[in-house]
């Protein structure tokens, strides 16, 4: 491990190039990401965010190597992603652990699958864990844990089999208000101690502030990248800079441009409910005033 | 909204582990229930514990007596008394004559040697059917070339009860214990199949997922992830399998066989020995009994993880 601090590694360079990804039959197919073109360079954390349904999944599960695009390329350091690989670790929001493995056999397991053999496997297990502050739950199963325990466990075993990237879908959107704040700092540590880059999804604006070095902004369905939002505010981030003037700026910026995609996704749910009759001006502001 | 709120009151040991090279603190909220239950644990001694279950366990261990009780003192004063109100009690053993005879059938080499048949044949045939029925589910399951080619024979002939085959088997098998042994497979074999497919079809799909994240190969998935996910349904296909083993065990002894314990209650009505007959019946209970108390004990140390605190907690 020789990065010097300044120049992060060359590699976990993913590219989205002009990106479309239709869902079933040419007659009823369904637009979920509609060209869109972005970019992780390598050891950055990028955050995408956007109203629900706007395609951030598809997005993310193309990276992934589980969903081909209908057009346009994606590839990692110059390769397509068309398969799911041990370089791209990922995070889910829902629990995935396994829950026959214990915490330290789930940690292992990506590093089983390279080939390594069980003492080098059990010892880059324990010091992950000893990382992440799980040592102690090492022998627990999954069902023993917590919440928050757990996704940290998954972090870990995404983490173990050296990745170039991570990649996390809405990692914490299960987790109560303060467990997330402590995962996002568990999160940052292990993102700089391991210098990847990360793709990071989310509905929270505080989360992708704190997190990132960069935010998209997706439209509602069919999704494409509305904004793009640097993050300047120096590292390492302290909860207490949520309350600065550029923290609070890029806030406020955030927020505009979501509940602006938000209410238009909503106004269509709710024309097509036929909400349209009644006499309200169905776009962002007949819907504002209407709540 | 709420999350800036939260990220101001986040205290100051919390925004150590920001910048701090230190992971090794437990955030406070994540303390888990199971950590304090089993220090409590520790605190019980053994005899305590054993006084509890004997008190929790008690009234329940009475019911049992007293059920049962109530049976044996029916069948003694219906047999004393030659009740006969439509159905007859004029032929049927006491329980007094029943206890006679088990105690004459246990010094005899030929009765014990009847209990090994059957448990052989149970145990033949119902390996060959969790073998193979384990397998096929998994391939059923998880691949669709496999469930388009064998899943439709497999739905042709499941209709057809084991003892159905009775004559074909005999036909077909070299061995009159070659084609007891076939029936017995075949009993089992259906029930085991269908349970593993299902199982392999409620695996978590967001399981199959992080295990290609992580590098798993095609047989490394079936192998490491389908099938211990499946291992819960696997286990239920075995419990039901091993009813229905023995269920046609003993129709197929009785019909065809020579030895085994379904035979000898089939004789004992032949020769005229009543009493047997409900020994034999006995037996087969008990046999059946610990074959799927086996596989209980079985199922609990392959799956240490179904014990904990969100599954095992009441039996
Ligand atoms: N396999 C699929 N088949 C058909 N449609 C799909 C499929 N996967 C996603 N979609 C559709 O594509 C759109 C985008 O879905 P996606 O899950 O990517 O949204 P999202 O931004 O992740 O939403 P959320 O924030 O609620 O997680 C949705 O309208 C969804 O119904
Ligand atoms: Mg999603």
């Amino acid at each position: 491990m020789t990065q010097a601090d300044d120049k992060p590694n060359a590699t976990g360079h993913i590219l989205v190039d002009h990106l479309r990804v239709r869902f079933g039959s040419k007659a009823a197919a369904v637009e979920a990401v509609s060209d869109v073109s972005m970019e992780v360079k390598p050891g950055e954390f990028v955050s995408i965010i956007g109203p629900s349904g706007c395609g951030k999944s598809t997005l993310l599960n193309v990276v992934a190597g589980f969903v081909k695009p209908s057009e346009g390329t994606v590839t990692m350091d110059g390769k397509a992603t068309d398969k799911p690989s041990a370089d791209r670790g990922m995070v889910f929001q829902q629990y995935s652990l396994f829950p026959w493995l214990s915490v330290r056999k789930n940690v292992e397991f990506g590093l089983k699958q390279k080939g390594m053999d069980a003492n080098h496997r059990e010892e880059a297990a324990r010091t992950l864990l000893g990382l992440a502050g799980l040592l102690a739950f090492e022998n627990h199963y999954p069902d023993q844990l917590s919440g928050g325990m757990k996704q940290r466990v998954g972090i870990v075993r995404a983490l173990a089999t050296s990745p170039q990237v991570l990649l996390m879908d809405e990692p914490f959107g299960a987790l109560d208000a303060q467990t997330r704040v402590v995962m996002q700092q568990i999160l940052t540590n292990m993102w700089q101690r391991f210098r990847i880059s990360v793709l990071f999804i989310t509905h929270d604006i505080d989360e992708s502030i704190f997190l990132s070095d960069r935010v998209y902004v997706m439209t509602a369905r069919p999704g494409r990248i509305k904004a793009e939002i640097p993050i300047l505010l120096p590292r390492p981030r302290t909860p207490d800079m949520a309350s600065c003037p550029e923290y609070l700026r890029i806030k406020q910026q955030l927020r505009d441009l979501i509940t602006e995609e938000s209410l238009k996704a909503m106004g269509g749910e709710l024309k097509d409910s036929g909400l349209a009759g009644f006499d309200v001006e169905v776009g962002p502001k007949g819907v504002a005033e209407l709540i | 909204m709420r999350t800036a709120t939260s990220l101001n009151r986040v205290d100051p040991q919390a925004a150590e582990v920001a910048q701090g090279p230190s992971l090794a603190l437990a955030p406070k909220p994540e303390v888990t229930p199971s950590g304090v239950s089993s220090a409590a644990q520790q605190a019980e001694t053994p005899l305590r514990r054993v006084a509890a279950w004997l008190r929790s366990a008690l009234p329940k261990l009475l019911m049992t007596m007293l059920s049962l009780g109530l049976f044996v003192a029916f069948w003694y004063f219906a047999t004393k008394y030659k009740l006969d109100f439509y159905i007859r009690f004029t032929n049927i053993p006491s329980p007094g004559e029943v206890w006679d005879n088990a105690a004459r059938l246990a010094q005899s080499d030929k009765f014990y040697n009847n209990m090994y048949v059957s448990l052989r044949r149970i145990l033949l045939g119902f390996s060959i059917a969790t073998v193979l029925g384990v397998a096929l589910g998994l391939l059923i399951g998880q691949y669709r070339g496999a469930r388009a080619l064998l899943f439709p024979l497999f739905e042709t002939l499941r209709p057809v009860p084991a003892i159905a085959w009775v004559p074909m088997a005999i036909m077909l098998w070299p061995t009159n214990e070659t084609s007891i042994v076939f029936i017995t497979f075949l009993g089992s074999f259906f029930p085991i199949l269908l349970n593993t497919i299902h199982g392999v079809n409620s695996v978590d799909p967001v399981l199959l997922r992080a295990a290609r994240c992580l590098g798993t190969s095609e047989y490394g998935l079936l192998r490491q992830v389908v099938l211990p996910a499946s291992l819960p349904h696997i286990f239920t296909g075995l419990a039901i399998g091993m009813g229905v083993a023995w269920v046609s065990l003993i129709a197929a002894e009785m019909i065809s066989g020579q030895f085994g314990i379904g035979y000898f209650t089939w004789e004992a009505y032949s020769l005229i020995e009543y009493a047997d007959i409900a020994i034999g019946m006995i037996v087969i209970g008990v046999l059946g009994l610990l074959c799927s108390g086996a596989i209980r004990i079985l199922g609990n140390m392959l799956m240490p993880w179904m014990a904990g605190p969100t599954h095992g907690g009441q039996k």
